[in-house]
């Protein structure tokens, strides 16, 4: 029966490969007494006010669509965030679409801008979903690996080398996941011109954009001439610990947007009402929790950074987001073997980095978005792990 | 006060048993450095104790009644009302006294192993002092949270075990 249903799969379907984050999921969730470092999401549940909103909504009656693009309302008040926060100016009413998470404007992104056999640059250790996204929109995704001696930076070089004559974008996403790195102004700025040379479209996920830790985040959006050919993607998921909420947005070029908004109006119609009444409390009144979880954040990045260079795991110190990438080379193991018996052995799970894509092979992600009980924790269980396999 | 301070301070009063090795790596700071700190905070009376949040109702063998009670006072010339909430404060039993705006003067929270025995407090002890015009009592029937602890906390992680 199954091999009936196959032949009915389309070859993209076939060929796509399941995430190699799932088998971690399998393992792990059988388990009792797990750790987890593998979760990549916020470990606060979403703030009181924003729930309140959300119940507020419902017993206002909110329970219809919104626009196509979302609540007016609330891409004006993304408008005037985006304007304080990063000094970047976008109209409310012809360049902001809230989406379904920022997965669903990545999704958006691609298939408005790709060709049968266009290529983009996908800059990794990365997300799991980007090149994957690429191919499900008939594009060529075309890995670009970065490297712990450039703390996983993009570089000029690296930029030259991925680029051929079908390139039509690079997806860059600072702060990253997995990785943490983050990219200032200056090292923004000496990869413009190679952008322009190439007359590349930029998509540049900055889900993460809040969380950084030691400098505040610069948008590439600023930068002279790339505002015209960057598509800007974010949401309220990590900022706001809003994961399960389902809200993204996606800003740029008007007419861009305006292609994704066709797209975006027949698969989607909206994005999830009730998620857009939060959203907006969360704008409106969510700064202090902000500040709040991202002072946690970064206290126990501090010490989980500290505790793997203790143990022999050497770890560069990440400027954003939530998760430390270890180097594992010490123990001879691949990244795979490594979660795998470290997850059967002492109970705490990890990802592999292999699992986003280049460059990622060597390493492990280890999210801190846990209690610094359970971190203290791990770090023991991983230190008498890391003692036993290298004594071998 | 610097930031460094206020961070240990925060950390601290969140839980007070976090380790001083961590404490230290938490502010990036080394532990000497954070011993130092927090021996000063607690020199200069701003770090006061070290205490833990307790649900009593769960143990056995240790029953109590608590009680807030809105006293009305006369505030005497000079020292206000300072003295005679020290002359509340000094008794045992007295858990705290807040100086209150609006219909009352302090709020008293007394505990007590009985109700009788908190009744007899404020009858006898209470209400007898001199500057002491009336209470009125209401006694505690339950605790959800306290001091920022919620008592029944559902401490499941919701989050899936393993995602990207």
């Amino acid at each position: 029966m199954k091999e009936v249903q196959q032949q009915y799969l389309s070859k993209t379907a076939s060929k796509l490969k399941p995430s190699g984050i799932r088998k971690f999921f399998d393992l792990a969730s059988q388990m009792d007494n797990v750790i987890s470092l593998g979760v990549g999401e916020p470990d606060f549940v979403t703030p009181w006010n924003v729930c309140e909103a959300g119940y507020a909504s419902l017993e206002s009656g909110y329970t219809a669509y919104t626009a196509n693009a979302g609540l007016l309302e609330l891409r004006e008040e993304i408008s005037s965030y985006l304007s304080d926060q990063f000094s970047l100016s976008y109209s409310a009413e012809s360049q902001i679409i809230l989406t379904v998470g920022a997965s669903q404007a990545i999704d958006l992104a691609f298939r408005s801008i790709i060709d049968p056999g266009d290529e983009v640059v996908i800059v990794e250790p990365g997300f799991v979903a980007y090149a994957p996204a690429v191919t499900l929109a008939g594009g060529i995704p075309v890995s670009l690996e970065t490297k712990a001696e450039d703390e996983f930076k993009l570089t000029r070089e690296s930029l030259e080398k991925a680029i051929t004559k079908r390139t039509k974008a690079i997806l860059l996403c600072f702060p990253s996941n997995p990785t943490g790195a983050t990219m200032s102004k200056e090292e923004l700025q000496s990869v413009t011109d190679v952008i322009e040379k190439h007359d590349l479209l930029v998509l540049s996920d900055e889900i993460y954009a809040e969380l950084t830790y030691d400098e505040t985040h610069y948008s590439i959006a600023r930068l002279d001439g790339m505002k015209e050919r960057t598509i800007l993607i974010s949401g309220f998921s990590k900022a706001f610990a809003m994961t399960g909420w389902r809200l993204g947005y996606v800003t740029g070029p008007e007419e861009i947007i305006a292609a994704m908004l066709k797209i975006h109006q027949y698969t989607m119609m909206c994005a999830p009402t009730i998620a857009q009444h939060g959203a907006l409390e969360a704008l409106q009144n969510g700064r202090d929790d902000l500040e709040k979880m991202k002072k946690s954040y970064r206290q126990r990045r501090n010490y989980l950074v500290k505790a793997f260079n203790q143990i022999g795991l050497s770890c560069h110190m990440p400027g954003g987001a939530f998760y430390a990438f270890p180097s594992i080379q010490s123990t001879g193991m691949t990244s795979d073997e490594f979660a795998e018996k470290l997850l059967e052995e002492e109970r705490v799970a990890v990802v592999p980095g292999h699992v986003f894509g280049a460059g990622g092979e060597g390493y492990i992600r280890c999210s801190y978005a846990t209690s610094i009980e359970s971190l203290q924790e791990a770090v023991k269980r991983i230190g008498v792990f890391v003692e036993r396999h290298r004594a071998e | 006060m610097n930031e460094k301070e206020i961070e240990i301070l925060e950390i601290l009063e969140d839980n007070a048993r976090v380790p001083m090795e961590v404490l230290a790596d938490m502010v990036d700071l080394s532990v000497d450095e954070v011993e130092k700190i927090i021996k000063s905070l607690e020199e200069k009376d701003i770090i006061l104790s070290y205490s833990s949040v307790i649900n009593w109702d769960k143990t056995a063998g240790k029953d109590s009644v608590a009680a807030m009670i809105d006293v009305k006072v006369t505030p005497k010339r000079e020292v206000g009302f300072d003295e005679i909430a020290e002359r509340i404060y000094r008794f045992p039993e007295v858990k705290a006294v807040y100086l209150m705006s609006g219909a009352f003067d302090l709020s008293v929270q007394i505990e007590g192993k009985t109700m009788k025995e908190v009744a007899f407090f404020v009858s006898n002890k209470l209400s007898t002092l001199d500057s002491v015009l009336s209470t009125t009592t209401h006694f505690l029937l339950k605790k959800y949270k306290h001091d920022g602890v919620i008592f029944e906390p559902e401490q499941k992680d919701k989050r899936i075990v393993v995602s990207p």
